[in-house]
């Protein structure tokens, strides 16, 4: 399963931001941390404050302040605001779907489909940013 | 909060609130389940079996059980959790930490250096935890079918 950019940018600013949530970032800053649009990004950002998990900070030195609860949101519920994560259809269209094999290799796509959610929904943000912390050091 | 928590040995008359934390289990087979658990691991005597409970004032608010497993398909012995729980209203005040931190200690003393366990992909309340103490999916990969 490859994630799109939108879920994959949307994690890094939030997880950027949830790692001090008294700090406020603006757009330009999260994209030039992370080396992404900027143009990019600010969508996601609007996206993100529409769905309440960071709020917009307005003025000068505005930006974009974590407001959810880092310790409950997973990396998936993020992911899930971009994009379904339902279980592609591999076999394309025009094949027969009711021959055995093309059946045995959807099974599997979602077998494979299943265990990325069951790993994605049980890492919650927190987890993720003290992981990260811990590799480093470690590194 | 965490300084309160005690943790120790489980004895006999812990079991009828391990029964009540315990939310997995059919309710007409706990009593003899947990039963089971405490001769096997706690009446063996044996350091490699734990069954732990945490308390706060001597109330019970929380368990874990685990034992070293050895050489399944040449895996070196590890330490299994098997069973943990915490009294909900106990939650998120880093009981169930406590409790992890402390049957690894007590098997890093006898030399096991990994730890795992396995719990049902919904149980999205364990898997956290888990995942929060550290762990991650690990080399060996879970299988299962229905036997008809």
């Amino acid at each position: 399963m490859k994630l799109n950019k939108a879920s994959m940018f949307a994690l890094m600013a939030v997880l950027e931001l949830a790692s001090d949530p008294e700090r406020q970032l603006s757009t330009g800053e999260i994209a030039a941390k992370y080396g992404i649009s900027t143009h990019h990004l600010a969508k996601i950002m609007r996206d993100l404050v529409h769905n309440g998990v960071v709020s917009a900070v307005r003025g000068v030195g505005g930006g974009y302040r974590f407001s959810g609860n880092a310790q409950r949101a997973t990396l998936l519920d993020i992911i899930k605001l971009f994009e379904t994560l339902d279980a592609e259809n591999i076999v394309p269209l025009s094949c027969r779907s009711d021959e055995p094999v093309i059946r045995e290799l959807q099974r599997i796509a979602n077998e494979i489909d299943d265990l990325t959610k069951a790993v994605l929904d049980t890492i919650t943000l927190e987890t993720a940013l003290k992981s990260a912390l811990t590799v480093e050091r470690r590194e | 909060m965490n300084e309160a928590v005690l943790t120790r040995i489980a004895t006999l008359s812990d079991l009828g609130v391990i029964i009540a934390l315990d939310e997995l289990r059919p309710s007409d087979e706990k009593s003899a389940y947990w039963q089971g658990i405490f001769d096997r691991y706690v009446m063996s005597g044996r350091k490699d079996r734990i069954f732990l409970v945490a308390e706060v004032d001597a109330v019970v608010i929380g368990f874990i059980v685990g034992e070293v497993r050895a050489w399944e398909f040449g895996s070196s012995p590890c330490g299994w959790v098997f069973a943990l729980a915490v009294s909900p209203e106990m939650r998120e005040m880093r009981v169930g930490k406590k409790l992890f931190d402390e049957i690894c200690a007590r098997w890093r003393k006898i030399g096991i250096t990994t730890v795992r366990t396995m719990a049902d992909r919904d149980n999205k309340l364990t898997l956290s935890f888990f995942r929060g103490m550290g762990l991650r999916s690990g080399r060996y990969i879970e299988l299962e079918k229905q036997i008809d």
